[in-house]
């Protein structure tokens, strides 16, 4: 049977990969002409030449230099395919692969496959205006600009030069006849179209424009493929994942399974090292004789989400690889929580009344200056949180940072005020998954309740009014992204239930939770009388709002009241 | 940062490298087979004393992650230790009965080792009682982890301490020679770390964990440093400003992303309380031979006289460096 499909094989490194791959092929049928990098000692290129020289089907081209980005690769491309096209003038399609591309599928199946379709040609070839994968802004001025310098070797001047040609507007003219497209490098042409573009009576004047496009192997091909193919098939039968900056993924021992699946005819790039993976595909396979369509959607999931790991990261955490800059972290926390100013105070069993309606955990003040009041009184908490103020206090971001992450998948709520350690306002403030409530104020019921010596009282309440004023400006601030609710205690009075709907239905992990049940609201008889008390000292507890001296008596009356239902 | 800060950095490296090749005078080769070292592989370097029951162990899981050459320097075992690494075909041993903390804590000795055989060599700076995990450690070699990095332009790779801790008192934590002290020593704390930046070296300090928790609940600012790179593309240039927690030039510090994403890093699982650490604590406290004053030390001592247990309900034990990432202590970046 005379070869129908050849392939054009540049090879760099790992050549004892390479010779399992050249002898996978030509066992399959396919003559392979090999390219060796002209960097290779000729040492090194003539022990790996001998030990192919028992293979009729196995030839070696000129050998050229061939550095990334540059016209070498192209060159070398060009006369190993010459060299293939009047070795083998049976051939009707030409495979470009590399030392570390692997066939995953017999090579049958890939024949069988080309034969099914003929005269396509497989090769990835976009619009400039649509090419979305170029890494470093450079797509469409990859053929406009020029670039002497080696991107490798010499990247200041490089980029440089880059920058100097755009503000001059000092630009190439696109030669005619030439639409710019680009897309993998690697590709399986027809005989007719690869003969076209390496016989074209105008090559020498395309080359000479070409020579100096930036990666001209992913757009010389690409774009004469164009100008003669009559079917082209825009897309690389050779499955090659990047990554963020442009590098290839690559293939392990672990990723056999995957690539199985993936029902690709050819994978780039492979460790040279994983053993198995060779094995399991260039071994006797006992794939079926099925002619299915490649369908790499599972490694493109894999391969996209890595690259989002690496660019986006998780939102909320911080550890030893990612510690974003002030304003980068993509969420200061990873799920929304909820904090409590004032509720305590006024309701005697808000906490577990709290947990009993919602479900979420709920926790004390954990900013309290005596100890860390976590959920039950626990002296360590989810991760190994530490109840230690100290420790607490000694990064506080970090703590709150923690708790929210090691507790992904619950609601966390928690108790604060002006009595507890504020060094985190601003954190929580500035946080979109904080929904703060606040009833301003509500530190002036314990007071009322204490039997302190009242001018200790008024000092007290007046401290306390000032770090919850300041407090309050910071959740009013112009930076601050939380869900707030400020309600004075006075406010807050006249809709008790109401105002406890609106809070609770924003936890909601089931949904829209109704009140059964209130929580019981403490004695407040006589804090009107209190708050004038401690006016007539010459205090202005502003922040408790307009509380009546004697206040009629329903709002001191809830404990007594039965628990009612609110829709 | 400015140009006389950096120049300062400059000469403090200067410095470091002068004090290496000064103190590789202390060191005396009892077996030097650094000749078996080819181009490309990859080194392990590391001091140690009296630390015999571990190193069967820590070889076999460097060997199997495939580390070719162990470059160790003893600081005057007297435990059969350095007999025994004297008889392995892959370790090149030097012993020195010099000052551990005069060395900075051993720092000078491995500097100057690994600027005269570590350039150009991937090297894994590790104590031997730290295990790295990487990702894909389970079915990818060292070499799969340095070849990526290579491909991907990045020279050090970092991989924070994790402290492993026994369920139940310290003491009753028998670990026996050659065993996996993973086995006795299998929980850790997984979300109890607080970061704040160095910006003078560009790293993170990374403080926590349960020696911040049980033995340090008071003192934060002293709780010992979890931040480490311990795997570097050694070049003759570089040294390790202190222990393996920084390094000039400062550039290699930035093994973390400021932007929101992550970068690839792991973790050394560091298999330091086990019953064998009691004895040490104190054998250390009188040498007084630790960082600080020994401060670290005694802190130990005085907690440790209650034979503690570290353990709590909120504990995790490890399985496998998935559960690392899934908690968030590593990361694969976009290794894929």
């Amino acid at each position: 049977m005379t070869p129908v499909l050849g392939v054009v094989m540049l090879v760099h490194t790992a050549f004892d990969r390479a010779e399992q791959v050249i002898r996978h092929w030509v066992s399959g049928g396919c003559p392979v002409v090999v390219h060796v990098d002209a960097n290779v000692p000729a040492r090194v290129y003539a022990i790996f030449a001998a030990r192919l020289s028992d293979l009729e089907m196995v030839k070696f081209s000129r050998r050229h230099r061939c550095e990334w980005g540059t016209w070498g690769i192209v060159a070398a491309t060009q006369s190993a395919a010459e060299l293939l096209l009047s070795s083998w003038p049976g051939l009707r399609n030409v495979y470009l692969a590399s030392g570390a591309c692997l066939p995953l599928r017999p090579i049958e199946e890939l024949q069988d496959y080309l034969n099914d379709r003929p005269g396509t040609d497989f090769i990835e070839s976009v619009t400039t205006a649509d090419v979305h994968w170029t890494v470093g802004g450079l797509s469409e001025e990859r053929f406009t600009l020029r670039f002497p310098f080696s991107w490798r070797r010499h990247r200041r001047l490089f980029d440089t030069y880059v920058r100097l040609q755009r503000r001059t507007g000092l630009v190439r003219k696109i030669p005619d006849g030439i639409d710019p497209h680009m897309g993998s490098q690697w590709w399986c042409l027809t005989r007719r179209t690869l003969t076209a573009i390496l016989t074209d009576p105008d090559r020498p004047r395309l080359e000479r424009y070409f020579r100096k496009v930036w990666i001209p192997d992913e757009s010389y091909f690409q774009t004469l493929a164009r100008r003669y193919s009559h079917r082209i098939e825009s897309r690389s039968l050779t499955l090659t994942k990047f990554d963020f900056q442009g590098k290839p993924h690559i293939f392990y021992d672990d990723h056999i399974p995957l690539l199985r699946r993936s029902d690709c005819f050819v994978a780039r790039k492979i460790w040279p090292r994983a053993e198995e993976l060779y094995q399991a595909f260039l071994g006797p396979t006992s794939y079926g004789a099925q002619i299915s369509e490649p369908n790499p959607g599972k490694i493109d999931r894999l391969f996209s989400k890595a690259v989002e790991r690496r660019t986006k990261g998780r939102p909320g955490l911080y550890m030893q690889s990612r510690f974003p800059n002030e304003g980068w972290e993509n969420g200061l926390t990873s799920s929304p929580y909820s904090v409590f100013q004032g509720f305590t105070e006024l309701f005697e069993d808000f906490e577990p009344w709290l947990a009993r309606t919602t479900g979420a955990r709920v926790h004390g003040h954990l900013f309290a200056p005596t100890r860390v009041e976590f959920e039950d009184g626990q002296p360590v908490f989810a991760g190994g949180l530490s109840d230690s103020t100290a420790l607490r206090d000694y990064h506080p971001r970090m703590f709150l940072t923690n708790l929210i992450w090691n507790t992904r998948g619950e609601h966390q709520c928690f108790q604060f005020g002006p009595r507890d350690s504020q060094k985190v306002i601003w954190d929580i403030a500035k946080d979109s998954h904080a929904r703060v409530s606040v009833i301003s104020g509500g530190w002036a019921v314990p007071l009322f309740r204490s039997d302190l010596d009242f001018a200790e009282l008024r000092a007290e309440a007046a401290r306390l009014q000032k770090i919850e004023a300041e407090h309050l400006n910071v959740l009013r601030s112009y930076y601050a992204k939380a869900r707030i609710r400020i309600w004075s205690m006075a406010e807050f009075l006249e809709e008790p239930m109401e105002n406890l709907q609106q809070v609770i239905a924003e936890i909601a992990a089931k949904g829209s939770v109704r009140i059964a049940e209130a929580p019981r609201l403490r004695d407040l008889s006589g804090f009107g009388q209190f708050l004038q008390q401690l006016r007539n000292q010459g205090m202005q507890p502003h922040l408790i709002g307009e509380f009546p001296v004697n206040p009629p008596s329903d709002t001191t009356a809830p404990p007594r009241r039965k628990p009612y239902l609110v829709r | 940062m400015n140009v006389l800060k950096r120049y300062r950095l400059r000469l403090r490296r200067k410095r470091w490298r002068l004090r290496a090749m000064r103190k590789r005078h202390e060191l005396s080769a009892v077996s030097d087979r650094t000749s078996l070292i080819r181009p490309g592989q990859i080194l392990v370097f590391s001091t140690f004393r009296n630390e015999d029951v571990r190193l069967p162990h820590f070889l076999r899981y460097y060997r199997d992650l495939g580390v070719d050459h162990f470059l160790m320097v003893d600081n005057g075992s007297d435990d059969g230790g350095r007999e025994y690494l004297a008889g392995q075909p892959d370790v090149s041993l030097w012993t020195t009965e010099a000052s551990y903390k005069r060395a900075r804590f051993g720092v000078d000795w491995l500097n100057g080792l690994q600027s005269r055989y570590g350039h150009g060599h991937w090297c894994l700076v590790v104590d031997p009682d730290e295990l790295l995990v990487y990702p894909f450690c389970d079915t990818r070699p060292l070499q799969a982890l340095t070849d990526w990095l290579d491909a991907s332009s990045i020279k050090a790779f970092g991989a924070m301490l994790l402290d492993m801790y026994p369920k139940g008192p310290i003491d009753e934590a028998v670990y026996r020679r050659d065993d996996d002290p993973l086995t006795v020593a299998s929980w850790f704390d997984a979300g109890n770390y607080m970061i704040s930046r160095n910006w003078r070296f560009g790293n993170l300090w990374i403080q926590g964990g349960p020696r911040a928790r049980v033995f340090f609940p008071d003192k934060p600012a002293r709780a010992p440093a979890l931040n480490k790179i311990p795997l570097v593309k050694w070049k003759r240039h570089y040294a390790y400003d202190s222990s393996t927690h920084n390094l000039l030039p400062r550039g290699l510090n930035l093994v973390y992303d400021e932007w929101g994403g992550e970068k690839a890093s792991g973790v050394l699982l560091h298999t330091k309380f086990l019953n064998s650490f009691t004895t040490k604590a104190e054998e250390e406290l009188k040498r007084r031979q630790h960082y600080a004053g020994s401060h670290e030390y005694r802190a130990y001592a005085a907690t440790l006289k209650d034979n503690p247990d570290l353990w709590c309900r909120w504990s995790e034990k490890y399985i496998n460096w998935r559960q690392l990432e899934v908690l968030g202590l590593m990361s694969k970046g976009n290794w894929a």
